[in-house]
């Protein structure tokens, strides 16, 4: 019970926070409406994938160093199979965009579980390959994206029942982006696999001796992971038009994210939530940098420089968590 | 029953093989260096000669000692992935302030940044306890990032090669790489350092069991934080010759050698997980990516298929070194 209202005691703080950086951009910029959360919606659509791809892994005990790379390869698929293909022809893509995912997410499980190789190799081997299949699928940024899904994340939702001004902060981006991670998380969450994910992460051995199949469980957490990450890249292809065969800098906003979303590192404990406002966050302090009229790679550096911070104050609580003297 | 139990026990073929390549990992990679070179030699008959041997030194010693900072780190169960960055910004430091200071100083301003983060790297591991990967990665963000503010800066005064660092990269006396003036001596003071002084011997004891070493009185944030700053020196001096190898400086220029030198010190034996390898199979190592590399592109194979080919090369290597220790 305890642990229950920690964990949304961050969560509820982490929200605080969020409102706190949300004021703060409305000091510096009055003007700060509607039109400029749509943005932020549209920019957060990528970070907040990577990271429930990321989310899912850390709680099963593992880090998926692939999420970048991954995100890379799916974009680029998804962009030069609707490149000059018809509208209708995108209605094939998307599922088969995050059904390859889905595959190769579990490729990483598989390889994990049969090599016995630890995550962080594996996933690190696998970023290589994947992304020198982006580039072998797309040598430089270029494919193209449908209209209609264009347009998905484009402007507000139309919600009947709601008023115009409030109609006018629920940007498509955000809608979409909450439909997604529900229809996988919400029921995940209560079945029987989802609590067997957080048993591999909080203890393997005792999960194991529980009767949790623990092999098949962690090849099902990457092939989620997998699935977010192809969403993570259908999204970028949707709301650049194009793709690249670059990985972005997802990786380690990912990380950071679930580590300032209150998810141990360590695996087993916390949710999909925390994470999601975490990204919010990182973004919402970029925008401010921004609006500061801050040279465009120094908001780079500041940003990496939070990244890194974040990462170092989670490591630090992750040893004042542990009892002393245990072997970090 | 003594006469059992003196009795040599029967060893199986594949078991002495096994044993054989853990206790000798050398003459395998030799052997596997041998048969690369004579594949390529039956492809173009002929390209086997001085000239070419040179040429495969030049290029396999920047990659030979950005390994020999992934070598060291992994001794300890780390990785630096920072050494790309930092090479990129020591040469691109290098080739910018030579225009208008002295070449002492401009060498002293190219390795602030390689000392800087090789502190923050050290700091982050040793200290805060974050993983080695993700903190590397981190801060060859933000180096990025600083590169990327400073690259405005100097984008009038224009970029020069010393003369000094193009007969370094591309000279050759009697035949030889006037690189291997430097390699030589940096090689014989890391395999001298690994095997024969304290903190060598250290590096081995906090990779093989970090609690045992800790017990036994070992700093161990001062051995880290000594490592990366190590590292990161070395990949500078990588950057200084690299430029001068290749003559035209980008920020991204030395970022390609990263995932080699990971492998490259894979192959040659060095666990991932610490605690085992040493640098010499690591220049076997480089020599064999090189030659490799080399073979690739006759057979014209895409960058992104060697990087597919590289990722394999780090898992399945891996996961042959684990099966070995294991049945040890």
């Amino acid at each position: 019970m305890s642990r229950f209202l920690r964990n949304q005691g961050w969560v509820a703080g982490l929200f605080a926070l969020l409102i706190f950086v949300f004021v703060v951009t409305k000091l510096i910029q009055p003007g700060y409406g509607s039109g400029d959360f749509g943005s932020l919606a549209r920019a957060v659509l990528p970070y907040a994938f990577a990271v429930a791809a990321q989310t899912v892994v850390v709680i099963a005990g593992g880090i998926d160093l692939s999420v970048a790379a991954m995100m890379a390869l799916t974009s680029v698929t998804a962009a030069s199979m609707m490149n000059g293909a018809s509208e209708e022809y995108a209605l094939f893509v998307v599922p088969f965009v995050l059904a390859m995912g889905l595959v190769l997410g579990a490729l990483n499980g598989v390889l994990i579980v049969v090599t016995r190789v630890p995550d962080i190799v594996v996933t690190l081997a696998m970023l290589f390959v994947l992304q020198g299949a982006a580039l072998l699928v797309l040598g430089a940024p270029g494919g193209a994206a449908a209209e209609w899904l264009k347009a998905s994340v484009v402007g507000t939702a139309p919600i009947p029942s709601l008023p115009d001004w409030a109609d006018a902060w629920v940007p498509k981006a955000l809608v979409l982006l909450v439909i997604c991670l529900c229809i996988v998380w919400i029921p995940l969450r209560r079945s029987r696999l989802g609590l067997s994910i957080y048993a591999i992460g909080s203890d393997e051995l005792a999960a194991f001796r529980s009767g949790v199949p623990v092999a098949r469980t962690r090849i099902v957490a990457y092939a989620l992971s997998g699935l977010f990450a192809a969403m993570g890249g259908l999204s970028l292809t949707i709301s650049t038009g194009i793709g690249a065969p670059i990985p972005g800098p997802y990786l380690l906003a990912s990380v950071a994210a679930v580590v300032l979303g209150g998810v141990a590192l360590g695996g087993g404990k916390g949710g999909l939530l925390g994470p999601i406002i975490a990204v919010f966050v990182l973004r919402l302090v970029r925008t401010d940098l921004t609006l500061l009229a801050i040279d465009p790679n120094v908001t780079a550096i500041i940003e990496g420089a939070i990244m890194v911070a974040v990462v170092m104050f989670g490591a630090f609580i992750t040893i004042r968590g542990r009892p002393v003297g245990a072997t970090p | 029953m003594t006469d059992i139990a003196t009795m040599p026990q029967p060893v199986s073929f594949g078991r002495r093989l096994k044993r054989f390549m853990a206790d000798r990992p050398l003459i395998p990679l030799i052997i596997l260096l041998i048969v690369l070179v004579a594949i390529l030699q039956v492809l173009r008959p002929g390209i086997v000669n001085e000239r070419w041997i040179a040429n495969t030194a030049k290029f396999a010693i920047p990659l030979a000692i950005l390994a020999g900072c992934q070598t060291m780190t992994m001794l300890t169960g780390g990785i630096d992935l920072s050494v790309g960055t930092v090479a990129t910004m020591s040469a691109f430091i290098m080739a910018t302030q030579i225009v208008n200071q002295d070449p002492a100083v401009a060498f002293l301003l190219a390795m602030l940044p390689a000392v800087l983060i090789g502190l923050v790297n050290g700091i982050g591991v040793g200290v805060f306890l974050v993983h080695p990967l993700i903190m590397t990665l981190g801060t060859s963000l933000i180096g990025t990032g600083f590169l990327q503010v400073y690259q405005r800066t100097v984008i009038a005064s224009g970029a020069r090669i010393p003369d000094f660092l193009n007969w370094l990269g591309t000279g050759l006396t009697y035949g030889f790489p006037n690189a291997l003036f430097l390699f030589v001596p940096v090689a014989v003071l890391i395999v001298f350092m690994l095997n024969r002084t304290g903190f060598g011997r250290l590096l081995y004891a906090v990779g093989d069991n970090e609690r045992a070493a800790r017990l036994s009185g070992v700093r161990y944030w001062q051995v880290i934080t000594a490592l990366y700053v190590l590292s990161s020196l070395l990949a500078g001096i990588t950057g200084l010759l690299y430029i001068g190898l290749i003559k035209a400086p980008s920020l991204s220029l030395a970022e390609p050698l990263v995932l080699p030198s990971v492998a490259a010190a894979v192959i040659g034996g060095t666990s991932i997980f610490g605690g085992r390898g040493g640098y010499t199979g690591t220049i076997v190592g480089a020599l064999i990516l090189t030659v490799l590399t080399t073979l690739l592109t006759i057979l014209q194979m895409p960058e992104g298929g060697r990087r597919i080919l590289f990722g394999f090369i780090v898992l399945f290597v891996t996961a042959a070194y684990l099966r070995i220790i294991e049945d040890r």
